[in-house]
C-alpha cells in the first residue's frame, strides 16, 4: 500500500499545513510520497524533502503549472495517483478546491475534513458545524482524503537525510482557466492555521477603525488576527481572517474572543482551542458557555487595560 | 445564457440537532428544514445576471424526496424560471450528486452552473468541484465575485491568504461563498407567482445513474462537551490567570 500527499505552497514555500497532513498520513502505516505541482518550485523541494516519514518526492514542475488551477492540476493529480492506495491533502482551501475533483475523475467518493483515522478505511469527520461527528467507513478501493489539521500535530520537518526526488515530466495543457491576479493580506503576524495565540474580534467592535485595536492587542500577544463571520461581513476585517465553520478553523493554546457572540458556525472554528477566553459585554452571551475565562464588561476600555496589564506583565 | 444552480433541502442551522436513538444519523423528522443558505446565494447571483441582461432562463434543481419542491420553489420566488426535482428516497452523496448533475447537463445544455460551496448539513464542500471534474469543465470555488464579459467569466474566490480572480471559459461550474451577494427577502406576490411556475419530477431511476453510497455511515455522536469556566473579575484577574493558573501568557 502507498500514500501519496499532494503539497500545498506558494512555489517559494513549503506550507506547515503540509506537515499535520504527514501525521496524519503516518497513522495509515504505508510509504509515503510526497506531489509538488508547481513551476520553479526547487525552494519548496529542498524544503519538502527534509520532512519525516517521507520515501521520495514527486515534482511536476512546469509553467502551466504555476498556479496550481484546479482544472490540469487536478488531471495531473489523477493521473499520478493511479499507482497509489491513499491520497492525501490538507483541508484547506488549497486541498478543498483540488481534491473532490481529484476525486471525480478517479470515480472515488472523497472524505472531507478528517479529524480521527480508526482503521484503513474507517474515518472520523465533523458534520453540522462540528455539533455532530460521523464515523464513515470508506468502501472505494482507493481513499481521498483531505485533513483537518487541527486534529494532527505536525511532523518534522528538521529531517537530516537524502530523500529521491522523480521529475514527473508529463505536461496537462489548461485553455479552460487562466490566473488573473491575487490580493494577499499581507501581514507579519503569525499564520492563523497555526498560530500559539488567536485574538479574535467580532461585531461588538463596531466599525473596521475600531477593529484595529484586535490587531494591536495581537502584536502585542505575537498572536493572529482573526474575525467573526459578522466582523467579516460588516466589513470591519478581510474574509481571510474569518474563523468558523465555513473559514478557518483554529485550534491555538489561546483563543482571545472579543465581541464576539458566539454563534455555533464561528464556535465551530475555535472549540477546540487548549484556552478560550471571552470578552463581551452582554453577559448572556452564549461565548460565555464554552469559555475557560469569561469577562464582562465593556470592550474598548477592557482592550485598553488588557493592553496596560500585559506590557507590564511581558515585560517582567 | 441559461443557468442551472443546484439547491439542497437541509436542518435549518439554527435547530437543536438531535440525533436517532440508535446512532444511525441525526434526526430529520419533525424539525425545521430550509434551503441551504449557500444555494439560497446561488440563485440570488444566477438571478441578478438575469436582470442585468445576461441570464435569459434560470432552472433550479435538487435531489431528494417530493418535499425537496417546497426548496425548489424558494428559487422560483427568488426569480429563477422554472425547476427540475430528481426524486428519490435515497441516500445521495456528493459524488453521486455530481453525476446525477451531470446527467442533467446533457439534457439542458446550460452555459453556467452554480452551487452553494458547501451544504450546512454534511460540510463535505465536494459536489461543485466533482461535477466540474465529470463534465471537464473550469470551476471557479468560493467566489465573492463573478464577472461575465464576452463568453468567459472572471471569478474571484476567497481563499487562505486572501482573494484570487480567474478567467473561466464557459460554460463553467462557479461555487458561492458567503461574501458574493445578500440574497433578497420573497415578497408575498413572487411567493404566490412561483406556485404558477412549473417544476419536472424525474424520477431518479430514469436517469440511469448508479449512485450507490460509497461511504458507510457507521454512527454519529456528539463531541465532547466544553465545560463553561469562570468568569474573572476584571483584566487584572484574567491576566493573572492566564500567566499563572493557565500558563498559556
Amino acid at each position: 500500500m502507498k500514500t501519496i500527499v499532494i503539497v500545498e505552497h506558494d512555489n517559494k514555500v513549503f506550507k506547515q499545513t503540509n506537515l499535520h497532513v504527514l501525521t496524519a498520513a503516518k497513522q495509515l502505516n504505508h510509504e509515503i510520497d510526497l506531489f509538488i505541482i508547481g513551476y520553479q518550485c526547487d525552494e519548496v523541494v529542498k524544503q519538502a524533502s527534509h520532512c519525516a516519514y517521507i520515501k521520495k518526492v514527486l515534482v511536476a514542475d512546469a509553467q502551466v503549472y504555476q498556479h496550481q488551477l484546479a482544472e490540469n492540476t487536478a488531471a495531473l493529480i489523477a493521473e499520478i495517483a493511479k499507482n497509489y492506495d491513499y491520497i492525501l491533502a490538507p483541508a484547506t482551501t488549497f486541498g478543498k478546491n483540488l481534491l473532490p475533483r481529484v476525486a471525480a475523475l478517479m470515480d472515488v467518493a472523497m472524505i472531507s475534513d478528517v479529524i480521527k483515522i480508526e482503521t484503513a478505511d474507517t474515518f472520523v469527520r465533523p458534520t453540522y458545524a462540528g455539533n455532530v461527528l460521523t464515523t464513515i467507513k470508506s468502501e472505494d478501493a482507493k481513499k481521498i482524503i483531505s485533513i483537518r489539521m487541527t486534529a494532527f500535530s505536525a511532523a518534522s520537518a528538521k529531517e537530516t537525510q537524502s530523500i529521491p526526488v522523480e521529475k514527473i515530466s508529463q505536461i496537462v495543457p489548461n485553455t479552460d482557466s487562466q490566473f488573473e491576479n491575487q490580493e494577499l493580506t499581507a501581514s507579519s503576524r503569525p499564520d492563523l492555521a497555526d498560530a500559539r495565540i488567536v485574538v479574535s474580534g467580532g461585531r461588538g467592535l463596531k466599525s473596521a477603525e475600531n477593529f484595529k485595536l484586535i490587531e494591536e492587542l495581537a502584536d502585542l500577544l505575537g498572536a493572529a488576527v482573526g474575525a467573526s463571520r459578522a466582523a467579516v461581513d460588516a466589513g470591519f476585517a478581510p474574509n481571510d481572517y474569518q474563523v468558523g465553520q465555513t473559514g478557518k478553523i483554529v485550534a491555538p493554546e489561546l483563543y482571545i474572543a472579543i465581541g464576539i457572540s458566539g454563534a455555533i458556525q464561528h464556535l465551530a472554528g475555535m472549540k477546540d482551542s487548549k484556552v478560550i477566553v471571552a470578552i463581551n459585554n452582554d453577559p448572556d452571551a452564549p461565548i460565555f458557555q464554552i469559555a475557560d475565562y469569561g469577562l464582562v464588561g465593556d470592550l474598548f476600555s477592557s482592550i485598553q487595560e488588557l493592553r496596560n496589564e500585559l506590557s507590564k506583565s511581558l515585560s517582567h | 445564457m441559461k443557468i442551472l444552480v443546484a439547491v439542497k433541502r437541509v436542518l435549518d442551522y439554527s435547530t437543536n440537532i438531535r440525533l436517532k436513538a440508535d446512532q444511525s444519523g441525526v434526526e430529520t423528522q419533525n424539525v425545521k428544514m430550509t434551503i441551504n443558505p449557500f444555494d439560497e446565494i446561488a440563485i440570488e447571483e444566477a438571478v441578478r445576471l438575469k436582470e442585468k441582461g445576461i441570464a435569459k432562463e434560470i432552472v433550479v434543481v435538487s435531489i431528494g424526496p417530493t418535499h425537496c419542491q417546497e426548496t425548489i420553489r424558494t428559487g422560483l420566488a427568488m426569480g429563477a424560471d422554472s425547476g427540475i426535482l430528481v426524486e428519490t428516497n435515497d441516500e445521495i452523496q456528493p459524488l453521486g450528486a455530481a453525476n446525477i448533475l451531470r446527467s442533467l447537463v446533457e439534457k439542458e445544455n446550460p452555459n453556467l452552473f452554480i452551487l452553494g460551496k458547501q451544504a450546512v448539513d454534511s460540510d463535505n464542500n465536494q459536489t461543485g468541484q466533482m461535477l466540474a471534474g465529470l463534465l471537464n469543465w473550469p470551476q471557479g470555488t468560493f467566489a465573492s465575485k463573478v464577472l461575465i464579459e464576452n463568453n468567459k467569466v472572471h471569478v474571484t474566490r476567497e481563499i487562505d491568504g486572501g482573494l484570487e480572480t480567474l478567467l473561466l471559459n464557459l460554460p463553467a461550474v462557479i461555487t458561492t461563498d458567503l461574501r458574493l451577494n445578500e440574497p433578497r427577502y420573497l415578497s408575498l406576490p413572487n411567493i404566490v407567482q412561483a406556485k404558477r411556475k412549473t417544476i419536472k419530477i424525474i424520477p431518479l431511476k430514469e436517469l440511469n445513474v448508479d449512485v450507490t453510497p460509497r461511504l458507510k455511515i457507521l454512527k454519529v455522536s456528539l463531541p465532547e462537551k466544553r465545560r463553561s469556566g469562570v468568569k474573572v473579575a476584571d483584566v487584572k484577574d484574567l491576566v493573572n490567570r492566564l500567566k499563572n493558573e493557565a500558563r498559556v501568557i
